[in-house]
């Protein structure tokens, strides 16, 4: 066997690029200034490949780009119409399957679930919408889970873990049931810093932090100027 | 020493091993009749884990419940074939003599009556599983007996009335089931004597079995197709503390239940199947994974792997080769259709929720506890050892040039004699249907939900991989039947199958539901179809496995198929049908304010 | 040439987007150059007199009468937007989906706080008022909708945008800033 290039070639929407072996094809477009959305994606944690926002195409074949390494000479389909349409029916099948009553949301304007809603200018979902009935709870002493915003990006499930090493929020049953959960003891046990972190880390205003709200006034919002992925694309110049 | 039965006890004889999660789970649920938040709790405690990953787990899977289930729990099949034989009444007649509800328990707790995606009975619907026995060809008066056994108290076992024929009847297993094998074909439904495959593996080297295989150009039974002997290579060649070999034995896809009755009957193949995988990929040990619907086998089962152990035809120095030593385990599923999906199985394999896995790493590189693994299908590995016993070549003589051997079908619906059939690739769904009694058929659902729907037109298409492939479900759908309830149960099934971790399944799957049902009830348009369409694609395209990538298949297959039967059904030069109706939105607050809702506010069209 | 009519209404919505619709300021004097009002609260004109190019609809619908309006309204306009999260999301009002009707009643007329206790408990059934939908809906599960201006309210730039672009017959060409949801 040959060994391994130090730098692998590769082309996204024919723009040349180049990555390091085992680079996911997310990452290695990240560096080279190029952004392929994704909303379950949090740099550090293992990608889940559950929200499929960042799908690409390759050959014809379709493939989450957080989860599938980039190979030598592979030629990657990203910023095409008919894609950027399936990708925008995901987030618009987000929101008619909770309830995202974006005005009265702590998070609105940070919120990642909205900026590329924003991005992909999506004035109205193209599906029905579900109105499920959902509930906050409350899990532990510090966090607030509101339910009907929660997108099942797994990233509390896969981020927020104690000191042993055991998952503080977990998911229960399955298809459209599917819940996101908590160790309620676990949960009283997290300090402030690691409850702001989770809620800081949630993408959209499910994971909140009691007695904390609407902090930061409209206009100066994360999203409020620029599209999520501006930070990526600029980093091109 | 903790008491015996106690949930301590079943932790210890489990070694606080936290991949054996499912297996004690299902021996709590077994024994308590549900997993309570304090058992949960309890086990999280004894395994090291999070109470709320135990209660994942739990919560994942059909057969395990945080209520008590009922001192019998009743599940009641729902798939079509169910449907088409009689289920309604069969349903209507469990809930007037049991006194509750679907979803409920009877007051006092004593009977839990619940729905269930296909079990592998298909041949003989409508069938239920009560407390893990099965129960077959259910009409409302075999109901009612059966209700008031439970009332009696009865052991659940005692309630059958007769056993079904050839191991169906053996001590161990005792069901009422039927094997109905209408047509045995030479490599897997023929006899086979034990130890005949593995005795000639080992007189080659591994790399000869696979070389064997390779050249028969078996290709996998279970849906996918991959080639067999390239799977065992590229296991081999993996480095890893351990190799495993798994059968999958989850047959979940509604309508088929051939690898029930391979299991039933050709156990001894498929073990030996095993054994030569195992030889083939370096591996030790084996896995069974067996669907929690067919636990009913696993005492008779596990009776044989004790038998082979005696002949050494399992265990240290199989069949006298130094250094190859081989054993099976069983582990059982407990109800998730998602977990036939190899990553999926192998996730609930070791103890967690049976959600997919991101690929890469495949199976082969990192299965069972992330160790080098190949899954294989339960006739696949019959197969493989069937192709060690009489020769590559003997095997290719049969089937089409690129899909060699047989096929086992599993045939159910409208013909007159359901069962399984061992054909040669290449058969045309014609003469399948003349050899089943179902020729006149409107359609035929080749490969289950995830598979197509074909009209009459193509009756001349071929069982094939080249043509249809198909895992071996074949569903006759007779003339009257209406083609859009088939299709809707389908689709319930997908979308109560999901197993949630991505949004185009989890939450597409249920929108495709709601159009179809838009337009099945008059109110759609020929914009519904092309919608409809669309967003199927765009499900297939964006899921993460399988189970997504094809959930629209029942729609998209028909609409193309069909697609007369969709036109006919939408209004015709309408651009826009909403499928609100405001006499049947009113109604709820008319009943709380007694308000009359005028007969001219229903007019209808406004555009 | 006659001048483009344009009518308007608030179903389930709180006449912000109707505030809105007034913030666009002095580009409103243009506004009336440019389009004759019928039926809308901002002159007060209550029945449809005429046939209206542009129709613009705020609220979602939450009962009956918000149905018969919304239909009124397709059957009279050539084009009708939906402005707004409570006509195209159903909004705050929506907030009562998920919650069976008998106990929105309930709350609303027995339990609330400022019911009196001691008066006897009346739940209002007067024929002549409308009947509550079991959903709040948006507009476009009802009529068909050819525009839709998101926002709470939607800002005055991008009412003003979009009216000029239909007036101009241009297709709406929306950009980042426009499309908020709050
Ligand atoms: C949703 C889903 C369900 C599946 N169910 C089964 C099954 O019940 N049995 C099976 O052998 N393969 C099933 N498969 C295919 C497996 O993932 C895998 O391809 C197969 O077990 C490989 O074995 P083979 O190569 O022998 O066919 C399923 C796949 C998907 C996506
Ligand atoms: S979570 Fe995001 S999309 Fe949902 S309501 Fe809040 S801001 Fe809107
Ligand atoms: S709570 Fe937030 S972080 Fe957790 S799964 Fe839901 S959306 Fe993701
Ligand atoms: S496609 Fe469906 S079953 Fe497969 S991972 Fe996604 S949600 Fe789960």
């Amino acid at each position: 066997m040959s060994k391994p290039k130090a730098r692998i070639s590769f082309t996204v929407d024919g723009k040349k690029c180049s990555a390091a072996p085992g680079q996911t094809i997310l990452q290695a477009a990240k560096d080279n200034g190029i952004y392929i959305p994704a909303l379950c994606r949090w740099e550090g944690f293992k990608p889940a490949g559950a929200c499929r926002v960042c799908t690409v195409r390759v050959g014809g074949r379709y493939m989450a780009a957080c989860t599938q390494p980039v190979t030598d000479g592979m030629a990657v389909e990203n910023d095409v119409p008919d894609l950027q349409d399936m990708r925008k029916a995901l987030i618009e099948m987000l929101f008619v399957e909770g309830n995202h009553m974006c005005p009265t949301c702590e998070k609105s304007g940070n919120c990642e679930l909205q900026a590329l809603a924003y991005r992909f200018l999506m004035l109205v979902p193209r599906f029905p919408f579900q109105f499920p009935a959902r509930r906050v709870e409350p899990a532990g002493k510090k966090i607030l889970l509101e339910h009907n915003r929660c997108i099942k990006c797994l990233r509390c499930v896969r981020g927020v873990r104690t000191r042993d090493n055991k998952a503080v929020f977990g998911t229960l049953r399955r298809s459209r049931d599917k819940k996101i959960s908590v160790d309620q003891v676990l949960a009283s046990a997290l300090t402030d810093k690691q409850a702001r972190q989770a809620m800081d880390r949630c993408p959209v205003g499910s994971i909140l932090k009691k007695e904390v709200g609407f902090a930061v006034p409209i206009g100066r919002r994360k999203y409020d100027k620029e599209p999520i992925g501006s930070d990526v694309e600029k980093a091109r110049g | 020493m903790p008491a015996e039965g106690s949930l301590a006890s079943i932790l210890a004889r489990h070694r606080r091993d936290r991949t054996r999660l499912i297996d004690i789970l299902r021996e709590v649920q077994a024994k308590n009749g549900h997993i309570s938040p304090e058992a949960a709790a309890e086990i999280a405690a004894g395994l090291g884990l999070s109470t709320v990953e135990v209660e994942g787990a739990a919560t994942f899977y059909h057969f395990f419940s945080a209520r008590p289930a009922g001192t019998y729990a009743v599940y009641l099949n729902d798939n079509i074939v169910s449907v088409m034989k009689g289920r309604a009444a069969v349903a209507s007649a469990f809930e007037k003599a049991a006194g509750c509800r679907f979803g409920e328990t009877t007051p006092d707790g004593r009977i839990g009556l619940y729905r269930t995606s296909c079990i592998g009975m298909n041949d003989q619907e409508p069938a239920a599983l009560i407390n893990g026995v099965v129960f077959t060809k259910l009409t409302p008066a075999k109901v009612k007996l059966i209700v008031e056994g439970m009332n009696a108290g009865m052991n659940v076992r005692a309630m059958i009335a007769a056993t079904g024929d050839g191991a169906n009847a053996a001590k161990l297993v005792r069901a009422m089931v039927k094997n109905n094998i209408r047509k045995e074909g030479p490599v897997i439904l023929a006899s086979f004597r034990s130890g005949a495959a593995v005795k000639k593996a080992v007189k080659i080297t591994p790399e000869g079995v696979i070389a064997e295989v390779k050249k028969a150009n078996l290709l996998g039974r279970g849906g996918a197709g991959f080639p067999t002997g390239l799977k065992w290579e590229f296991c081999r060649r993996e480095k890893g503390e351990n190799h495993y070999v798994v059968c999958n034995a989850d047959e979940g896809e509604p309508g088929t239940f051939k690898d029930r009755v391979i299991l039933t009957e050709r156990p001894h193949l498929l073990f030996e199947g095993m054994t030569v995988a195992g030889y083939a990929v370096g591996a030790r040990k084996g896995l069974l994974y067996l669907r929690g619907e067919y636990a009913y086998l696993a005492p008779y089962l596990e009776s044989l792997l004790a038998g082979l152990r005696k002949k050494n035809l399992l265990g240290k120095r199989i069949a006298g080769k130094a250094g190859f030593s081989f054993d099976i385990e069983i582990k059982l599923g407990a109800g998730a259709y998602v977990c036939g999906e190899e990553s999926a199985l192998l996730q609930s394999a070791q103890g967690e929720r049976g959600e997919p896995r991101d690929r890469p790493p495949f199976p082969v590189q990192s299965g069972f506890l992330f160790q080098p693994t190949t899954v294989n299908n339960v006739e696949t590995l019959c197969a493989a050892a069937r192709i060690i016993e009489k020769g590559a070549d003997w095997f290719k003589a049969m089937g089409t040039p690129r899909s060699a051997g047989t096929k086992v079908l599993s045939v159910s619906g409208d013909c007159k004699k359901p069962g399984v059939y061992e054909v040669p690739f290449g058969l045309t769904v014609r003469r399948l249907l003349e050899m089943a009694g179902g020729p006149d058929a409107q359609a035929v659902q080749i490969g289950g939900p995830s598979g197509a729907c074909i009209s009459r037109g193509q009756l001349e298409r071929a069982i094939a991989f080249e043509d249809l492939a198909t895992g071996g479900s074949i569903i006759v759908i007779g003339p009257g039947r209406d083609l859009f309830e088939v299709i809707r149960n389908f689709m319930e099934f997908f979308v109560e199958e999901s197993c949630g971790w991505c949004v185009p399944c989890r939450a597409g799957n249920p929108l495709l539901l709601r159009k179809l049902e838009k337009i099945m009830s008059g109110k759609g348009t020929p914009a519904d179809i092309i919608e409809i369409e669309s967003w199927g694609r765009i499900i297939k395209a964006m899921s993460r496995c399988g189970l997504g990538q094809t959930s629209p298949n029942p729609i998209l297959t028909t609409i193309q198929n069909f697609r007369e039967m969709y036109e006919s059904k939408v209004e015709r030069g309408r651009d826009f049908l909403p499928e609100f109706d405001l006499a049947e939105a009113v109604k709820e607050a008319s009943a709380v304010t007694g308000q009359v809702f005028a007969a001219s506010d229903t007019e209808q069209s406004h555009e | 040439m006659s001048k483009p009519v344009v009518a308007t209404a608030s179903l389930a919505g709180c006449f912000g987007c109707h505030m809105s619709f007034l913030d666009i300021d002095e580009r409103i004097l243009t506004l009336i150059d440019l389009v004759e009002f019928n039926k809308s609260p901002i002159d007060d004109i209550k029945t449809f007199t005429k046939p209206v190019d542009i129709g613009i609809i705020e609220g979602g619908c939450c009962n009956s009468e918000n149905v018969e309006v919304l239909r009124e309204f397709r059957k009279h306009c050539q084009v009708l937007i939906s402005l707004g999260e409570c006509a195209i999301m159903g909004g705050l009002p929506a907030m009562r989906n998920a919650i069976p009707v008998r106990e929105c009643l309930e709350e609303a007329y027995f339990h609330s706080p400022t019911i009196d206790p001691s008066e006897p408990k009346i739940m209002p059934g007067d024929e002549d008022l409308p009947i509550i939908l079991d959903k709040v809906l948006p507009l476009h599960e009802i009529v068909k909708i050819d525009a839709f201006l998101p926002g709470c309210p939607p800002s005055a730039d991008l009412i003003w945008k979009a009216l000029t672009s239909l007036l101009e017959g241009k297709p709406l060409d929306l950009s980042y800033n426009l499309v908020k949801f709050d």
